[in-house]
């Protein structure tokens, strides 16, 4: 019970992280119907920014933890944006309208960019981060095993919900959401009814950029250690996520990111470590071939 | 005077450059690189031990970059001005030539085999040459077979280096523990892929473009993980090491062979050398390649081929022309992955040693841009593409740490610039009528 218990922990955390990296991925799916396959890569940049913040802040002798924290969430996210931004002006663009393989084939060329472009400027190593927030919460103390709720766990699970609630909000209840919406249902109307189409999409990538900064600044956090090529696992994990929730929906992303997150700690903790990515994949293609439209996505009319 | 006069007339008819607005665009392009370049290439972090990281600063090369985004996008919106300027709109150059070379497709094939062929023979050649050929070979082999698959069926497939670790790893333990020699395990190289395609392929083939690449994928990644996994079976990150080369009709290729078994070298009374294997390896290579070429030439021509090419283009209407769209992807993916599992065993013989590091990811991506940027569908496109992926990095070591990173690059250009491929010409395999009003119809 009390193992049960800590891996249920554990998964939410996980899941909170795939569940900010999964909106990325549902958001631009949902306006323009591709997958962003460079959105990995801009979770890994997000992660290496971050770290970067901190050994900045470090040096300047800002040691204050609260505000480095929020220092460095603010310029990671901006930073991340700004690569979101460029990723699409450059790579996605000029495709619009191409045929309908192209966006992705250009993506994973984008993908391969990146990788290959934070190696060879910050190295193949992995890159270590000293713990920045301890201690915790002993939830539950069973037969020599202790239940923990990390402060750093619940602060992540805490901010991605204050960041989901504050994101729904914004898609619900402002005038840019309400054009992401028009332009999720139709863009050559949306586009004829007075909206920018390419500034709303633009925004798009933005939006899920920054808060795949989020979710990089809280790996960096959690595990301790970035590399280059964490995006991969991740960005195929988050759209896993996404596809399982009903890719184009919102809530949909979040709650397929924790599923993810708790399959992957329950996988792990119960059967075996080397094949938690296995249990992933395998979810994914359940639910392409059994419930394509996912948990709570609508059926996708196909027009002729 | 009249060159004089000639100039006066271009002068008036193109408007003067918008010099101020193409200098801002400039300009905004090389701060947002500034922007871009500062956390990642300004601040290089680096192990100072201890677990600890330090930051150095590289501000210079922040600052060359951006200079580079000015002048290179400043040159970008420059272009189409002069071009407008000088010419009408007639097709760009690179579309002339590919024309042409679409047009003369026979003897450019004849010419280019004939090459390749006589390639280990030539003045110039050298192992090492031979040994690049039979690497670039490889690939076009497994980009014609990929081919198949993405640029006749449409159906694109991100995890193609899985069959190529089928058939490299059927031929393995094949040889490991059954003592299959290289020519009798081909065929079961080819089948066991074929029918990994199959089994792979059932469940998610009704899936739409995106996610069906998504789930092949990860299906590429499922493989890889097992084989590094199952280690009494595999041996794991170690691989499986002592695969026997291949023989040239049971003669083996040895300075000395056991006893009963005749060596090349011996029976055609030739000095021993170990370039014979090379060569020969060579060739074993080039005739895979051009038999899976020809292959797909000719089943282009058969109902089946025929399928796969208008379910690439319509899927909705095939199902109302009553083309059961599984079946015919199915055999694509069987198809393409055959040709996979031929090649892998291929690799195999020739390594003498696989593991599942050959078979990552960027495998798959390396044959799938190989596929797109020589133009889906078309195999000439193929072998011009792999020349220049698996070669190019081999003329500068310098050049190497660069090479994914360039890769990556020219297939975002290659999609920007010409998303059909660098051999976009293609001719239709039917026409409706005479063969020239087809031609003008579909330019």
């Amino acid at each position: 019970m009390a193992y049960f218990l800590q891996q249920l922990i554990n998964g939410l955390t996980l899941g909170s992280i795939y569940g900010l990296i999964a909106i990325g991925y549902t958001m631009v799916y949902g306006i323009i119907g591709m997958i962003n396959f460079a959105h990995g890569e801009i979770y890994m940049i997000g992660a290496f920014i971050s770290i970067i913040a901190f050994l900045v802040l470090g040096l300047a002798g800002i040691t204050y933890v609260p505000l480095a924290l929020a220092v460095v969430l603010l310029t990671t996210m901006a930073f991340t944006s700004l690569y979101g931004w460029t990723v699409e002006r450059v790579a996605y663009r000029p495709l619009r309208g191409s045929f309908r393989l192209a966006p992705l084939i250009s993506a994973i060329g984008m993908s391969i960019f990146l990788q290959n472009y934070v190696q060879i400027f910050q190295g193949a190593r992995v890159k270590p981060m000293p713990p920045l927030i301890q201690g915790g919460l002993t939830i539950l103390e069973s037969g020599g095993f202790a239940v923990r709720l990390s402060y750093l766990q619940l602060l992540i699970i805490l901010l991605t919900f204050v960041l989901m609630a504050g994101f729904t909000s914004l898609i619900a209840a402002t005038p840019l959401g309400r054009a992401q919406r028009a332009c999720a249902q139709d863009m050559r109307v949306a586009s004829l009814l007075g909206i920018d189409v390419d500034r709303v999409i633009s925004l798009t990538f933005v939006m899920g950029a920054a808060l795949a900064a989020v979710a990089g600044l809280m790996v960096t956090l959690y595990y301790g250690v970035v590399d280059f090529f964490i995006g991969f696992l991740a960005g195929v994990k988050a759209f896993t996520a996404a596809v399982l929730g009903g890719i184009g929906s919102l809530p949909g992303a979040m709650l397929g990111g924790i599923l993810i997150g708790l399959i992957e700690a329950f996988w792990s903790g119960y059967f075996s470590v080397e094949y938690k990515d296995v249990s992933v994949f395998v979810v994914l293609i359940l639910v392409l071939v059994f419930r394509p439209t996912g948990l709570v996505g609508r059926p996708d009319v196909e027009k002729v | 005077m009249a060159a004089a006069s000639g100039l006066a007339v271009d002068e008036r008819t193109r408007p003067p450059l918008p010099w101020a607005p193409l200098l801002k665009d400039a300009l905004l392009a090389a701060v947002i690189a500034a922007l871009l370049a500062l956390p990642l290439v300004g601040l290089q972090t680096y192990d100072i031990g201890g677990g600890a990281l330090g930051i150095a600063t590289h501000f210079d090369w922040v600052a060359w970059g951006a200079a580079a985004v000015f002048a290179g996008r400043l040159a970008l919106r420059l272009l189409p001005q002069f071009r407008t300027g000088r010419r009408g709109t007639g097709p760009a150059p690179i579309s002339r030539l590919t024309a042409w070379a679409g047009r003369q497709a026979v003897p450019i094939t004849l010419a280019g085999i004939a090459l390749a062929a006589a390639l280990p023979f030539l003045p110039f050649s050298s192992r090492y040459l031979i040994d690049l050929g039979t690497t670039v070979l490889i690939y076009v082999m497994l980009g014609w077979g990929l081919n198949v698959v993405v640029g006749l069926a449409g159906l694109l497939d991100l995890g193609y280096v899985a069959f190529y670790a089928v058939g490299a790893y059927t031929f393995g333990l094949l040889a490991r523990d059954l003592d299959f020699s290289f020519w009798e395990a081909l065929p079961f190289s080819g089948l066991v892929a074929a029918s990994f395609g199959i089994l792979l392929g059932f469940p998610v083939l009704r899936l739409r473009g995106d996610y069906l690449a998504i789930v092949t994928l990860g299906f590429g990644e499922i493989i890889r993980i097992v084989l590094l996994n199952w280690a009494s079976l595999t041996g794991g990150p170690n691989g499986i090491g002592g695969i026997p080369r291949p023989s040239f009709f049971g003669l083996a290729f040895a300075r000395s062979a056991p006893e009963g078994v005749t060596t090349f070298h011996q029976f055609f009374g030739l000095e021993f050398s170990p370039d014979h294997r090379v060569i020969f390896l060579y060739f074993v290579i080039l005739g895979m390649a051009l038999i899976t070429n020809l292959f797909t030439l000719r089943i282009r021509k058969l109902p089946l081929g025929r399928a796969w090419e208008a379910l690439r283009e319509d899927e909705t209407a095939c199902r109302a022309l009553g083309i059961n769209p599984t079946n015919v992807k199915l055999s694509a993916f069987a198809i393409g992955a055959m040709f996979g599992g031929l090649a892998g065993c291929f690799f195999a013989t020739r390594q003498g040693f696989i593991s599942p590091e050959s078979f990552t990811f960027i495998e798959s991506a390396t044959i799938l841009a190989i596929v797109v940027l020589g133009g889906m569908g078309s195999q000439m496109g193929v072998v011009l593409a792999a020349i220049l992926l698996v070669s190019l990095p081999e003329f500068g070591r310098a050049f190497a740490e660069f090479r994914m990173l360039i890769f990556g690059a020219a297939m975002v250009a290659v999609m920007v610039w010409r998303p059909r491929g660098l051999i976009a010409h293609r001719e239709p395999t039917v026409w409706l009528g005479t063969r020239r009003r087809a031609a003008r119809i579909a330019p």
